[in-house]
């Protein structure tokens, strides 16, 4: 188990190997489809020193305004990340994100870009929303909340200790592509019986 | 790591004394038209959101107990009863996905559907406000959310389906299916030559290994299947999904499909998908089937694929007006 606290260097980053098992501290940004779609299109620079070297979560929690203002997350798992497929590259590189959590997986370019920026994919366990939500400590900020819905803001978050694991690393390495590679091998063999 | 978690749920009396409903409650069937169900609705909505059924929490125990201690699969299958613990302890959502929001309705001559359709909106929208849905509902091009769950055109959200029966009771099921594992359903017409599937039950399982395999962990396996063979494109679907309604468990009455069932659970478990795709041997939790007439021409296999945190619940309100949910 290898605890890591944001913001983290691309050395951090390149050292991290597939099937590693990380316990993520820090700050951590929540951003789904219209987010990405917004920072692949517009490159705003407003979230350039909210973003460097931290990790992007794909994830549409659902909040609770608490009676002070202050928000809290109530669940918080990963929704599926192959959606951003089309921005994650650019996003990670013109971002210097160095983490992106999701589930399912992505595919060959977001592969390409995490080897090109120094970065990983971490894989959270879908469906857990409530325990994943209770590993988030605090909302410290939101943006665009108006704009976009509370599903797909760019929640400014702290974790502590939430748990996640490599499926894919910035040497090319996918646990989903190894995992996919044995279960169409096993169809084959299903299909002819 | 090796821990297991044992899963116990809060009882009986406890989720009672959560309930909306006050205590004693008794819908007034004797009056149908005046009849409000929109508290009971509103019920059923925080018990399907927060609580799992009994039969998936023992089907995951099943897998993870099966699974090799320590093994990613086993602590992810343990991860995720320790969550459902958390979900029913705090009364919060189980996924922060609380998917689209599908009605089933079933009820005796003289209910109103309009009442009932507007109950249940309202019910909706409140149990949006107690934060045990998640606002879902968008407008296709531009993404804008609603905000409350609403359609405002009353057609795409939430999904109610009305049934006239000749029982005095009223039933609603209520399903919660999460966008994540509704996107890898997916719809064959036999014959398929890219799977080689003919217009037979061999072909139909083909079809299904083949979704199994595209939809990899991307719809949080391990999942429940539903599938309907025949129908037309919209029927098929909607008979697909309503197979997921039905227990774990509980054998199809159709024995011929029962026996397929089986078979077919235990050839997906040797995929070595896993839960979440991670890798290990519990693939999925259930394949419930139905076949359905078809046109001549058409032979559509249709497979829903819901995900483990499969959220469904059944609400009956007897002739005398008493609410019970299962
Ligand atoms: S598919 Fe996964 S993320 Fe979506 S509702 Fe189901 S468990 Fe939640």
């Amino acid at each position: 188990m290898i605890r890591l606290t944001t913001p983290i260097t691309e050395a951090q980053a390149r050292q991290l190997k597939v099937g590693d098992e990380v316990l993520l501290n820090g700050k951590v940004v929540l951003s789904r489809d219209m987010g990405h779609k917004y920072m692949k299109e517009h490159k705003p620079e407003w979230l350039k020193p909210i973003l460097e070297g931290i990790v992007i979560y794909h994830c549409g929690p659902v909040v609770k305004k608490n009676e002070d203002g202050t928000w809290s997350f109530v669940a918080a798992g990963p929704t599926t990340s192959i959606r951003e497929e089309p921005y994650q590259a650019d996003v990670i590189d013109t971002y210097q994100v160095r983490g992106v959590i999701g589930k399912g997986g992505m595919g060959k370019k977001t592969s390409e870009g995490l080897v090109k920026t120094g970065a990983v994919y971490l894989h959270a366990t879908g469906g857990a929303g409530s325990l994943l939500a209770a590993q988030v400590k605090r909302v410290v900020d939101v943006h665009m909340l108006e704009e976009f819905g509370s599903p797909e803001a760019f929640w400014v978050i702290e974790v502590e200790d939430f748990p996640v694991v490599v499926t894919m690393d910035s040497h090319g390495g996918s646990l989903h592509e190894a995992v996919l590679a044995t279960a169409q091998e096993r169809a084959k063999a299903l299909m002819e019986k | 790591m090796a821990e297991c978690t044992i899963p116990n749920m809060t009882t009986a009396d406890v989720v009672e004394s959560k309930s909306v409903l006050p205590a004693g409650f008794k819908a007034d069937m004797a009056n149908l038209k005046g009849l409000d169900l929109t508290t009971p609705v509103l019920e059923l909505i925080r018990r399907t959101s927060t609580r799992m059924p009994q039969d998936i929490i023992d089907a995951l125990v099943k897998g993870r107990d099966a699974e090799e201690e320590g093994s990613r699969a086993f602590n992810t299958l343990n991860d995720m009863v320790k969550n459902i613990l958390l979900a029913d302890g705090h009364v919060t959502p189980l996924c922060q996905d609380t998917g689209t929001v599908l009605f089933w309705v079933r009820h005796p001559y003289g209910v109103s559907q309009k009442a009932v359709k507007a109950q249940v909106r309202e019910a909706v929208k409140e149990a949006t406000k107690k934060v045990w849905l998640r606002p879902n509902c968008v407008e296709s091009l531009s993404g804008k959310n609603s905000g409350n769950n609403m359609d405002p055109f009353h057609e795409g959200h939430p999904i109610l389906h009305f049934e006239e029966w000749d029982k005095p009771e009223i039933e609603i099921s209520l399903m919660l299916k999460g966008g994540g594992c509704e996107n890898v359903g997916a719809q064959y017409r036999l014959p398929d030559v890219t799977i080689g599937a003919g217009r037979d039950i061999k072909g139909v399982r083909k079809a299904i290994i083949d979704a199994v395999v595209k939809a990899q962990g991307q719809g949080c396996s391990p999942g429940i299947l539903g599938v309907a063979i025949g129908g037309d494109r919209v029927s098929g679907y909607e008979h697909s999904k309503e197979q997921i309604l039905r227990k774990l468990g509980v054998p199809n009455p159709d024995p011929k499909m029962d026996a397929f069932e089986k078979e077919i659970v235990a050839d997906l478990n040797t995929l070595g998908i896993g839960p979440m795709g991670y890798g290990g041997n519990t693939t999925v939790l259930g394949v419930h089937m139905e076949e359905m007439y078809r046109h001549p021409a058409s032979f559509y296999v249709s497979i829903s694929y819901m995900c483990w945190s499969s959220r469904r619940r059944t609400m009956t309100i007897s002739s005398m007006g008493e609410v019970s949910f299962d």
